[in-house]
């Protein structure tokens, strides 16, 4: 392949993929959405709402990030706050209590850096969600469709099936943050991009994701419908499972363990 | 020998650190200054004082420090004590890096784990170590909270933990952002049992870590003056482009917007510590009339 993981992360932040909306109208009947935490906010950056999918009611979030640049400083370039991550929250206990499982769309370079942001507990939000999601009760699907930045993109992610498209990217850390951190150059941001093993590839050896979905006809009919029949089918094997919450655990419990010696 | 000294003041997170260096006097005893009301102290002086000045600047204490002035003599028992990370990325100069850190630190990783009593309370314990990459949690350090929380468990056990991080550490990518949701997880285990859980978030707690384990527990603590944030002050500047706050991101601050219990000087942890412990292993008092 000649795409460097640069080039990829280059292609995960175009603004001409499809964004989270596009998803939602793309694979789900009748989206109605939901708005606000319930706390302080409505979060434009995460949409969220109940859809359905093959005539069975699930609970639908996604990123938004938006496609116009009005579109898009609305959206606050799909970087939500604390906001975003408690209404994302309050739906996924929603969908527990009414037995819907959820189904996430996740694109950020990750939650928003801002003043309000910390005074509102951005960390404990994210935290939250981690807990939270660990032991929800119903299947949980997480997709990453473009960047996946950071805790702010964990924070939709702890899932039973962690899939990725195959130009998306997923990473600690956005590669110009880590040349500027370890060696005080933004400009080797192509060097970071390939240490940190962030594409849809590495993602799938580290054994961080399931799956990598294919961008054939990215954004048109037929990426959607076979973006559909996926989950439905695994939905349908999801449905069969026993002990799911405690599937969900070894599933995250497992990783690392491998990069981690025991004797001197 | 303390004589206030007029220092320029510095701007102590760039520099990367508060931990002021050791000031050779001549042959006298070392002196450190505090970088706070930039006096002098013997060394012998501020570790009689917990590394406390007498302003009430807390320097920053090593891991195996902080477990000995907080717990009872001879009760700590470590836990997992090999158990450290490899380079799983064959990530450039991270081998270096740590073999740098091993030297310089003591310490195999950022984090160290055991039982023991404080206060006559049993307990598991874990503090974090500030010279070893800013406690930053790669996949061992992930690896040996899990393995604590799941103890406690096993056990019965209460948790107490002390954190210092910069966050996930970035050499170990994908793997090091994973144990957010791992130990979040094992803490959910623990907690669902009915199990406590106490943090001491101390200087600077941030990241991953202030996203993860330290912004999980039933009581979070913190010391005076102590960094408490997700993002990083200087990104968020740049971001917004607005003037910070005065005592942004300071444990003061954060405990003023509610997410903080309380604000606990390091010489009064220990005492509070064990009796909030006593509290919820249901001393004499409760034992005797429940069922
Ligand atoms: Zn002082």
């Amino acid at each position: 392949m000649s795409q460097t993981p640069y080039s990829i992360v280059k292609m995960a932040r175009d603004s001409s993929r499809p964004t989270g909306l596009d998803y939602i109208n793309g694979i789900f009947q009748g989206f109605i959405e939901l708005h606000g935490d319930r706390r302080f906010a409505d979060d434009p950056a995460v949409v969220g709402g109940i859809g359905q999918l093959d005539g069975r009611a699930v609970t639908v979030i996604a990123i938004e990030k938006g496609h116009t640049a009005k579109e898009r400083s609305r959206r606050n370039f799909g970087a939500p706050g604390p906001e975003g991550y408690r209404k994302a929250l309050r739906l996924m206990k929603q969908a527990e209590k009414f037995k819907r499982p959820v189904i996430l769309f996740i694109d950020t370079s990750g939650a928003y850096c801002g003043i309000g942001a910390e005074e509102r507990g951005q960390g404990q939000a994210i935290a939250e969600n981690l807990v939270e999601m660990s032991s929800l009760g119903v299947p949980v699907i997480s997709v990453l469709i473009g960047e996946g930045g950071s805790g702010g993109a964990l924070a939709l992610a702890v899932a039973d099936r962690v899939w990725m498209l195959q130009n998306a990217v997923y990473s600690v850390i956005s590669p110009e943050g880590c040349a500027s951190i370890l060696w005080k150059d933004a400009a080797k941001a192509e060097v970071a991009a390939k240490s940190l093993k962030l594409t849809a590839e590495d993602a799938k050896a580290l054994g961080v994701v399931e799956r990598i979905v294919s961008e054939k006809d990215l954004g048109q009919q037929p990426f959607f419908h076979r973006l559909r029949q996926m989950l439905v089918q695994e939905l349908e094997d999801l449905s069969e499972e026993e002990d799911l919450v405690s599937k969900r655990y070894d599933r995250f419990r497992r990783i690392g363990v491998e990069a981690v010696r025991e004797t001197v | 020998m303390a004589f206030i000294k007029f220092l320029k003041p510095k701007n102590t997170l760039e520099e990367g650190g508060r931990t002021a260096a050791i000031v050779q006097q001549d042959a006298l005893e070392p002196e450190k200054t505090c970088p706070n009301c930039h006096r002098s102290f013997p060394v012998s002086k501020l570790w009689a004082d917990r590394l406390v000045c007498q302003c009430g600047y807390h320097f920053r204490m090593k891991a195996r420090q902080r477990i000995r002035s907080t717990v009872d003599k001879g009760s700590f028992q470590e836990l997992f004590p090999s158990v450290h990370g490899k380079d799983p990325l064959d990530f450039p100069g991270y081998p270096e890096k740590i073999d740098t850190v091993r030297t310089a630190s003591g310490e195999l990783e950022a984090v160290i784990c055991g039982t023991a009593r404080i206060g006559g309370q049993e307990c598991c314990l874990f503090a974090m170590e500030p010279s070893f990459m800013m406690g930053s949690m790669g996949s061992a350090v992930g690896e040996k909270i899990t393995r604590l929380f799941e103890y406690a468990l096993e056990h019965g056990m209460s948790v107490v933990g002390f954190t210092v991080s910069g966050g996930a550490r970035m050499q170990e990518g994908l793997l090091s952002l994973m144990q957010m949701a791992k130990t979040s997880a094992a803490v959910k285990r623990h907690s669902d049992q009915g199990l406590l859980y106490i943090v001491v978030l101390t200087d600077p707690t941030t990241g991953g870590v202030t996203a993860s384990f330290a912004m999980e527990a039933d009581i979070i603590l913190a010391e005076p003056g102590a960094t408490v944030g997700f993002a990083g002050a200087r990104v968020i500047e740049q971001t917004t482009r607005k003037t910070l706050p005065k005592g942004f991101q300071k444990a003061e601050f954060v405990l003023e917007h509610g997410f903080i219990d309380e604000v606990v000087p390091r010489t009064g942890q220990k005492k509070l510590l064990s009796q909030l412990l006593r509290l919820h292993h249901g001393g004499d008092r409760f034992e005797s009339d429940t069922i």
